[in-house]
């Protein structure tokens, strides 16, 4: 059971701020760090994992510093973000190669254990270079696991994996939070974290934002009001039943001629905004409704469901 | 020392296109001393050895292998992020960087050192020294080089760029106008071996270095240790930061 500790941690590169003023403490179980891009997860995971030194602050694991301090990664495994590894070998000798730079006791057994874990054992006699981005994130995925590490963190895991990788790697990051493991991921994507983050650490511009169970997190998300423009063959009708059945707080007209523009610069003419109180409610009841009335659906769209615009609500919070 | 960097050295070093290179500069220099060993008369086969030698081999070749060794040996790795894989380990970076060091010896070795060497007993045999000496300074002048430019390339991400200009303006150009600026080059040193080991002909054939030898070796030994232990101390700070 390992704790990753950052105790105010800041962080800039000449002028600019990329992490300001960071607490958290992560235990284990598995954590997502989830922000938009350039929110200064990169760099969070950088001083977590010792390659980068803070500006202000100190990042400990177990109550030793992390910077500068090599004996760290017998317990730190890293899945860095950048796909750089050494193209030309295969994945079984970079893997191999990883467990004999741990001086790991039986390497070739440590290597078969890391791949198999990660189903690359099928592929593993292929040099790198010919991967697939999937494929070397798992690779990537295997070197780190292959010293059976407390602690995992990992930089944007998800990226370029299609859905089977995906879930794979989710029940596989699930598991090794369940084991007791201390697994950190960072995620621009609110679903990736929400499926099997227990706790969520968000950061927006550098700062951290929130931080909490993910229920919380959600309900705070959630919660908040949605608003949708919809068009639709009887707006009119449409808008009524949804008032009626009670998940939207206001609807609201566009007229589709005579050019009065309400609710925004957005909203084109002909089309009806809904203010929903209750948005997974909603989408699930505006089809029933429609067809219930023999009103056809010509477009359901978010209007303000930027994931910025989700993050900017938080921090408002 | 560390096997398993060792391996991985090797494999950026030599598994790459960029390879070739190492071959392009010590065939020129085989097939310059064939030549002229086949051309030039049995008198002057000596004059002809000290100026391809000195001025070829010893002045473009080796510095140039130097680069691409010492530098090759971990800025590629260091440029593309790889190098984390290294770093993420219980290992002294010290040791990362003497196992890298002692690659990039082995390959400046093979192909600037053995050709050298080659080339001057092709042209002169074993008369006076003359390949022994050259081979030696090209020895010596290429492990400063690798331990020199492998510093640069973790202390910056232009160390081809800036290597090139010390190799070839500081020591060929400027060395060769301000007599002050030889005192300050590895060439120059390493010349100083070459004499050392011809002897007394080394003035009959022209034979010059900037600096005694007695300078030249503490220099040689300080440049090399100094640069390695401080590539070591940069790579503990090594700052990896991603595309964010």
């Amino acid at each position: 059971m390992s704790t990753l500790v950052l105790d105010t941690v800041s962080r800039w590169y000449g002028n600019v701020v990329a992490v300001n003023d960071v607490s958290m403490s992560i235990g284990p179980g598995v954590t997502g760090l989830l922000g938009p891009n350039g929110a200064g997860k990169s760099t969070l995971i950088h001083m977590m994992g010792g390659f980068l030194a803070p500006s202000s602050g100190s990042v400990t694991l177990d109550g030793q510093a992390v910077w500068r301090h090599e004996q760290v990664y017998r317990h730190v495994g890293i899945v860095p973000e950048r796909e750089a590894m050494y193209d030309m070998v295969s994945g079984w000798s970079f893997v191999q190669a990883n467990a004999r730079l741990h001086r790991l006791a039986d390497p070739d057994a440590a290597a078969q254990r890391a791949l198999d874990l990660v189903e690359m054992s099928d592929v593993a006699g292929r040099a790198i270079g010919t991967y697939s981005k999937g494929m070397k994130q798992r690779v990537k995925m295997a070197s780190a696991l292959v010293h059976d590490p407390p602690v995992l963190l990992l930089d944007e895991p998800f990226n370029g994996m299609d859905p089977r990788q995906r879930l794979h790697l989710m029940d596989l990051l699930r598991s090794m939070g369940e084991s007791g493991r201390t697994v950190l991921f960072s995620s621009h994507i609110l679903e990736e974290v929400e499926e099997i983050a227990g706790t969520i650490e968000v950061m927006v511009a550098g700062r951290h934002a929130a931080s909490g169970e993910f229920r919380e997190i959600r309900r705070l998300m959630t919660e908040r009001p949605h608003q949708y423009t919809v068009r639709s063959s009887d707006d009119r009708s449409l808008a009524a039943a949804v008032i009626a059945d009670g998940c939207a707080s206001a609807v609201e007209l566009l007229a589709a001629h005579g050019g009065l523009r309400l609710g925004g610069a957005d909203a084109r003419p002909g089309t009806l905004r809904v203010h929903a109180t209750d948005h997974t409610r909603f989408v699930r009841v505006l089809p029933q409704v429609a067809r219930a009335q023999g009103i056809r659906l010509f477009e359901v769209a978010p209007a303000d469901e930027s994931l910025e615009s989700v993050f900017a609500y938080l921090v408002t919070r | 020392m560390n096997a398993t960097v060792a391996r991985l050295t090797v494999h950026t070093l030599l598994g790459r296109r960029r390879a070739l290179l190492l071959l392009v500069l010590p065939a020129i220099l085989l097939v310059l001393a064939l030549v002229l060993r086949l051309t030039v008369g049995e008198d002057s086969r000596v004059d002809v050895a000290v100026g391809l030698l000195g001025a070829f081999a010893v002045a473009t070749l080796v510095p140039l292998l130097g680069l691409i060794a010492g530098s090759g040996a971990i800025g590629p790795e260091i440029e593309d992020g790889s190098i984390v894989y290294l770093l993420a380990k219980p290992l002294s970076r010290h040791s990362i960087v003497v196992t890298k060091l002692a690659v990039a010896v082995g390959v400046v070795t093979v192909f600037a050192a053995l050709p050298v060497l080659l080339a001057g007993l092709v042209l002169t045999g074993t008369a006076d020294g003359i390949a022994v000496g050259y081979g030696l300074a090209a020895l010596v002048a290429g492990v400063a080089y690798c331990a020199l430019f492998l510093l640069l390339a973790v202390v910056t991400r232009n160390a081809v760029v800036v290597g090139l200009l010390y190799a070839l303006v500081w020591e060929s150009l400027v060395g060769s106008v301000v007599p002050g600026a030889q005192a300050l080059s590895v060439q120059q040193w390493a010349l100083a071996l070459t004499r050392a080991v011809v002897g007394d002909a080394a003035d009959v054939y022209n034979v010059t270095a900037a600096v005694r030898l007695a300078v030249a070796v503490p220099l040689l030994v300080a440049v090399t240790v100094a640069s390695t232990w401080l590539a070591g101390s940069r790579l503990r700070s090594l700052r990896l930061t991603g595309d964010e």
